[in-house]
Formats: C-alpha cells, sequence, structure tokens
C-alpha cells in the first residue's frame, strides 16, 4: 500500500528507532543500569557500615553526589554542547536538538531527585529542609533555567524553528550557570561567615564505603544513558507521529475523494471490503510506529 | 552598525515619547510595587529601610519585563518585524538600538524607584556613586538579556506568560549583585565593598551584550 512506503521511509532515516542492533544496545544498557542500581542498593542499605558521626544518614551519600553529577555536568553539559552543535552550520541536524531536549528532560528529573535527597539529608544534618547555601541555590536556579527550556520547547512550532530557538535558550543559560554560581557563592560568604556545611560532617571514606559511592557514580550514569536514548527513541516516534498522521490524513482525504468517483460502482457492487479501505481504527498505530516501538 | 543603534534606539524612544506607555503605565505600577511590599513587610520602617536594596532590584525586574513586552509588541503589528527584517538594518545594530531604547526607559524607571525607596522606606544612601555604577551597569545587563528574550518570545502566542519565566531566573546575577552594591553604599562601605559585585555586573553585560551582537540575526531569523 501506497501510505505504508511513505510512512516507512521517513522511520527508516533514524537508525536508533529502526535498526535491531541499536534497540539491543538499549536494552543492555538498560539491564546493567539496574544490575547496577540494586547492586548499589545493596552494598550501600546493607553491605557498608553505618558512619560514625552521621549513621545511617551516609547512606544518601552513595545515591546523591551520583544524581547530582548526572544532572549538574552530564546532563546539562551535554545539553549545552548538543546546542552549540545544532546551532553551528556544518554540524546542524536535528538529531542534535533532540539530544539536547532528550538531555534536558532527563537533567531536571536528576535535577530535582538531587534537591529532593539534598533536603532529606539536610534535615536531620542542618536541621533545616532548606538552606540558603551556594550550592543549593545555584541548583535551584539551574532547575528553573531549564524548566524554561522545556516550557519553550512545548510551544507549537516547526521543527526547525523550535530547534533553533530551543538552541538558543539553552546557550544563555548555560551561559549564565557560571555567573549564577559566582554570585550566589559570593552572596553567601558576605551573607554569613560560618556555613552550615561543617567540613567534620563529610564522613572519610575508604574499604566498601567508597567502592559503593564509585558503584552509585557508574549505575547513575549509566540509568542516565539509558534514560537519554530511551527519550530520544521516543522523541523521534513524536516528531515521526505528528507528520505520519498528516500524511494519513492527506491520503484519507484523497481516498474519499477517488470513493466518491467510483461510489456508485463500489456500494452497488459490494467491493469496499476491509483490506481497500485506506484507514481503519487503529491504522494509525500500525503503520506509524515502526516495528519494535509497540 | 552605531548608525544603525542610533536609528533603531531614536525611533523606538520616539514612539515612547508619543505614547508615554513606560511614563504613564510603567513606572506607576514600580510605584505601586513598593507601596505593596511596604505593606507585606508591615510598618516597621527600620525593617524596610533593611530590605529596601532587594525590593528596589526586584520592582527593577518587574518593570523591566513590563518595558521589554512593550518593547517587542510595539513590532508584533502590522509586520513592523518583517519591516525591520526588510530594512537592511545590521542585526547587531538593530540589538544594540533596542537595548539602548530600553535601558533608557529603565534609568528613568530606577530614578523613580529610587526616590520612592529613599522617600517611602527611609533608605539612607551613603556612597551615591555606588548606587549610580550599579544602576547603569544593571541595566545595560537587563536590557541585553531582555532584548534577547524579547526577540526569542517574539512570535510566540504564549510570549505574555513566557517571558518572564524565561528572563528573571537569568537575570538573577544582577539582582543579587545590584542589592549587594546597594547594601554596600547604603552602609556607607568602602568602594572595595562593591567592586566585586560591578566586576561581576561587568562579566554579565559583556557576555550578554556580546552573545546579543552575534546571535541577534539568527534569532531574529527562527522568530
Amino acid at each position: 500500500m501506497s501510505s505504508n512506503q511513505t510512512v516507512s521511509t521517513t522511520a527508516d532515516r533514524s537508525p536508533l528507532v529502526q535498526s535491531n542492533r541499536a534497540r539491543w544496545t538499549v536494552r543492555i544498557i538498560g539491564c546493567t543500569a539496574a544490575v547496577a542500581t540494586a547492586f548499589t542498593v545493596w552494598l550501600g542499605l546493607w553491605v557498608t557500615p553505618p558512619d560514625q558521626v552521621q549513621g545511617n544518614l551516609v547512606r544518601l551519600v552513595y545515591i546523591h553526589p551520583g544524581v547530582a553529577w548526572v544532572a549538574l555536568y552530564l546532563a546539562f553539559g551535554l545539553a549545552a554542547v548538543s546546542s552549540l552543535l545544532y546551532l553551528w552550520p556544518r554540524t546542524r541536524s536535528l538529531f542534535w536538538d533532540r539530544l539536547a531536549a532528550s538531555a534536558v528532560e532527563v537533567g531536571v528529573v536528576f535535577n530535582v531527585c538531587t534537591l529532593i535527597s539534598g533536603s532529606i539529608w539536610g534535615r536531620p544534618t542542618w536541621g533545616v529542609w532548606w538552606a540558603w547555601d551556594a550550592r543549593l541555590t545555584s541548583t535551584a536556579v539551574l532547575l528553573v533555567l531549564f524548566l524554561g527550556y522545556l516550557a519553550l520547547r512545548r510551544v507549537p512550532a516547526e521543527p526547525d524553528v523550535r530547534a533553533k530557538r530551543s538552541a538558543f535558550v539553552a546557550i544563555f543559560a548555560s551561559v549564565d550557570v557560571p555567573i549564577v554560581h559566582f554570585s550566589v557563592l559570593w552572596w553567601k560568604t558576605l551573607h554569613q561567615g560560618a556555613t552550615v556545611l561543617n567540613p567534620n560532617l563529610s564522613p572519610t571514606i575508604h574499604g566498601s564505603m567508597a567502592w559503593t559511592l564509585l558503584l552509585g557514580f557508574v549505575a547513575l550514569t549509566l540509568v542516565f544513558v539509558w534514560m537519554l536514548l530511551v527519550r530520544y527513541r521516543v522523541g523521534v516516534l513524536e516528531d515521526f507521529l505528528g507528520t505520519g498522521e498528516l500524511d494519513l490524513a492527506l491520503l484519507e482525504r484523497q481516498a474519499e475523494g477517488v470513493a466518491l468517483d467510483e461510489g456508485d460502482v463500489a456500494v452497488a457492487t459490494g467491493v469496499a471490503n476491509a483490506s481497500d479501505a485506506p484507514l481503519q481504527p487503529g491504522a494509525v498505530d500500525e503503520l506509524a510506529l515502526p516495528e519494535g516501538a509497540r | 552598525m552605531w548608525h544603525d543603534t542610533i536609528l533603531v534606539a531614536g525611533k523606538d524612544l520616539r514612539i515612547e515619547a508619543r505614547s508615554r506607555v513606560a511614563l504613564s503605565q510603567v513606572a506607576p505600577f514600580g510605584i505601586v510595587a513598593l507601596v505593596l511590599f511596604a505593606f507585606a513587610l508591615g510598618p516597621d520602617r527600620s525593617l524596610m529601610a533593611k530590605g529596601a536594596p532587594g525590593l528596589f532590584w526586584v520592582a527593577v525586574l518587574f518593570c523591566t519585563v513590563l518595558a521589554i513586552q512593550r518593547s517587542v509588541s510595539v513590532e508584533s503589528v502590522d509586520g513592523a518585524r518583517d519591516g525591520l527584517r526588510l530594512s537592511g538594518l545590521d542585526p547587531a545594530g538593530l540589538f544594540l538600538g533596542k537595548s539602548a531604547a530600553v535601558a533608557a526607559q529603565l534609568v528613568v524607571l530606577e530614578v523613580v524607584l529610587g526616590l520612592g525607596v529613599v522617600l517611602l522606606y527611609g533608605a539612607n544612601v551613603e556612597v551615591p556613586w555606588l548606587i549610580i555604577a550599579s544602576c547603569l551597569l544593571g541595566t545595560i545587563g537587563l536590557a541585553a538579556t531582555g532584548t534577547l528574550y524579547g526577540a526569542l518570545s517574539a512570535g510566540l502566542r504564549v510570549r505574555e506568560t513566557l517571558l518572564p519565566f524565561l528572563l528573571l531566573p537569568i537575570a538573577a546575577p544582577v539582582l543579587l549583585a545590584g542589592t549587594r552594591i546597594w547594601q554596600a553604599a547604603m552602609a556607607g562601605g568602602t568602594p572595595a565593598d562593591g567592586s566585586q559585585w560591578l566586576r561581576l555586573l561587568v562579566i554579565f553585560d559583556a557576555v550578554y551584550v556580546a552573545l546579543g551582537v552575534v546571535v541577534y540575526g539568527p534569532i531574529q531569523e527562527s522568530a
């Protein structure tokens, strides 16, 4: 059927969506991430000893820095680089745009997790859920900046226009990050001399604790990569569904015209059976989503 | 480029001189904000004087959003944006011109708000030149970032709601630096107290003015 061909040629352009090997790579990364996370949880909750000063609270340390590393450096760094590569005329491709969007979306999730896990740690340690500490404040500002990016992306627009606009916002936000960081740092130091972050509170890391911490970083990085790839794939399918639906709607309308011309004959002879009908309920799903997406 | 800057700035300021939107709507809004802050803090005058620097800058930020909305909306009707693009003016000049017009209006607003803070909150300014320097540098940064985001959101139907959300977090360093410099100026501190923050403002201004000069053309095309 001609409609099927139109749709599938669009899908072939994205190897990550179509190729078998890519799908398996994503699955393997996902499984490795799950196993690594499970190991981290096991080591963090059962194997490692409680800290002398902080007791069981230290167990958050296996997760919190890893989550923060993914959000603040990996995800937002990747988003900034991808946005730059999109804006650079020689490397302009929707691939970079989608990668940036996926990285920001996953990064925002990790950023929220960073703030939540930090708050949970802060409540018993500092006595407050939120301290206007330099790091906390810049992390929160970063979250708001990239929420703005996501809000802008939700505004309906042509893919190229949206990509360009979003890339600019990502660049403006990334440029702001060091300035915000320094301003908040100075703001804090000038505001009050003694900080609530007592250096003595940081546990001396050694032995099983160090390994668990390291494994936590690896596990969370894998989780990030897996989420990024899956989100990218969903992004491709979303874009594709938009164009695919339009193609289908056009074909449907054209077919209506043909059916009107041949209507008398078709109805009289009863030729119009299911296989000839250009669009059946559920046909959009079958046509628009390539193998493995269902 | 400089010629185009003067042309565009002149055009925007002429529109303002004839319509008086900033003077008759944005400035009174700023005063209303100051009064509301006072209500929120209570009648304690020492508390108001203490909060004056921050409240001044928050009011300035709100007014910036309004000024930028206005600067974008004068070009949203009658195909004025397309006209500007077709005019062959240098995009960098266009950016600098629009920023300069916004900055000029903001300076007037800041004078009004500054007087308001001194009169209403009883803020006592010991080192006036620090205040002036912070206002000038802060204004340049706010106008530059505002014009950039204004251009980005120019064609959007959700412009009014999206612009503050995008612009205000970016402008957070200006608020922090401006507030600190005001506090130093009110405490009668040495110039060294404010110089670190003045440097930060200079860096902020330089970064966003340079970005604007480079990317304003492509942004216009994408809007």
